[in-house]
């Protein structure tokens, strides 16, 4: 296995380009390290994406937040606005394994690692969130929800990579919120996650509605249908019922010893009521 | 396997060796430089018995390559004690026997002073949130966690 740090976005592509066998990018490498030391993979070639600097760097400009994919949930949370601007952002990057695990794990890589389950991926669909991809035919940006396509399965070509995540800045009205189900407190995978994103006009009304599932199929779904049916409500029994009733017809999810198929659909449904209404909260206020 | 030069420091002390790429920095830090304070558990980033600072920030050393290292600041269980003078939380430890084999112990305390050093005042939630990827299987939690309360409060005081 050959180790490289390149410091270019473009030395990156050269470099998982001309790689003949199994090339993989290392960002905080809680995944990859694991998969390594379990031989799961072998790669030839392993490229280490910290020392690019637009990687590591989230920046505020007029358009909004630019998130380097391989900072840290540590930073993300030290981050002196991001949390106020997407409380749910950082929240579900945050629940990500332990401390320890924070201080490596990044959105790139809970991204592209392409679990059904990962946390802070149905909190970026809420938030409307959008990739920017680098590779051997320059940039390109893809809705977040569009780069996971199966488990282990993205729409990454060879030699590609996403370098950062975009989020509008949070006007007013407007609020986000992830909430999972996990059968303790901390610690563990999500059986079921929920993010929801909200804006509402100056009487409350929801003017436009994301929602993100995460562990209820085989990869983590935008639900159009979901965010729609509380669009023009103040988010009355009615409209959340009708919310509910479409998170869970777009649930497929698997039985397995952490939740059979009909307990995710039904907590799905549970955890996207509490979220909605903590994302309007927060919208409101 | 091809080898790389590394430079970093460990608890200050400028350090440089030949690592293997796919050598993890807990390889490291026990196989080449005899540093065997921090210990292996799972290996797989779940128990914390390896938890280090790199450049200040708690990490477990499974799960990062050793060539990673290179430039960064790597604190490790070796550097708490003054000396012969321990630190007040390997002190406290002690006085609430918050260890009984003491293999998680170095993660729990490299990972404690981590805590204390950017929340000096720590509720009991706080504490039990930060430590919750440290895993111990005899002593149980609350006397950790006492000690590391009752470090907190003595630092605070000192």
């Amino acid at each position: 296995m050959r180790y490289e740090a390149p410091e270019t976005l473009d030395a990156a592509v050269a470099l998982l380009t001309a790689a003949t066998g199994d090339a993989r990018v290392l960002a905080g490498g809680t995944d990859l390290l694991v998969q390594l030391k379990t031989d799961m993979i072998d790669p030839g070639l392993v490229v280490d994406l910290k020392r690019i600097a637009e990687m590591r760097q989230i920046k505020k400009l007029p358009d909004g937040f630019h998130i380097g994919a391989a900072v840290s949930g540590a930073e993300l949370k030290e981050h002196p606005e991001l949390k106020k601007h997407w409380p749910g952002v950082v929240e579900a990057a945050n629940l990500i394994g332990s401390t320890q695990i924070q201080g490596r794990a990044t959105l790139g890589g809970n991204l592209c690692n392409a679990s059904p389950a990962a946390d802070s991926v149905p909190a970026l669909i809420a938030a409307g969130a959008r990739v920017s991809i680098h590779g051997p035919k320059g940039r390109r940006e893809l809705a977040v929800e569009d780069v996971v396509l199966a488990p282990r399965k993205t729409a990454l070509a060879k030699g590609e990579f996403v370098v950062s995540f975009q989020v509008p800045l949070r006007a007013k009205g407007m609020g986000d919120a992830y909430l999972r189900f996990i059968p303790r407190t901390e610690m563990d995978i999500a059986v079921v996650g929920v993010g929801v994103g909200l804006t509402t006009d100056a009487n409350g009304v929801i003017t436009a509605a994301r929602i993100g599932l995460g562990a209820v199929a085989a990869r983590p779904l935008y639900v159009k249908a979901a965010g729609d049916a509380l669009v023009g409500s103040k988010l009355e029994a009615a409209a959340l019922d009708k919310m509910v009733a479409a998170v869970r017809a777009a649930c497929s999810p698997i039985d397995d010893k952490r939740g059979t198929i009909e307990f995710r659909i039904k907590v799905a449904g549970v955890i996207a009521r509490r979220a909605a209404i903590t994302a309007y909260e927060r919208a409101r206020t | 396997m091809a080898k790389h030069h590394v430079s970093f420091t460990v608890n200050g002390d400028p350090t440089e060796i030949l690592c293997e790429t796919n050598a993890t920095l807990l390889d490291v830090l026990r196989d080449e430089l005899e540093l065997t304070g921090t210990k292996e558990g799972c290996s797989t980033g779940d128990c914390g018995a390896c938890s280090v600072t790199v450049d200040g920030r708690l990490v477990c050393s499974c799960l990062m390559l050793g060539v990673e290292a290179n430039g960064k600041s790597i604190g490790t269980i070796e550097g708490l004690a003054n000396g012969d003078k321990l630190h007040p939380l390997q002190q406290k430890f002690l006085e609430h026997h918050a260890l009984q084999c003491g293999i998680c112990t170095p993660g729990f305390l490299v990972a404690s002073k981590a805590l204390l050093e950017k929340n000096p005042d720590p509720t009991e939630t706080e504490v039990r949130y930060w430590l919750a990827g440290n895993l111990c299987r005899c002593t149980g939690y609350d006397k950790i966690v006492r000690a590391v309360m009752d470090a907190a409060a003595e630092m605070r005081g000192a």
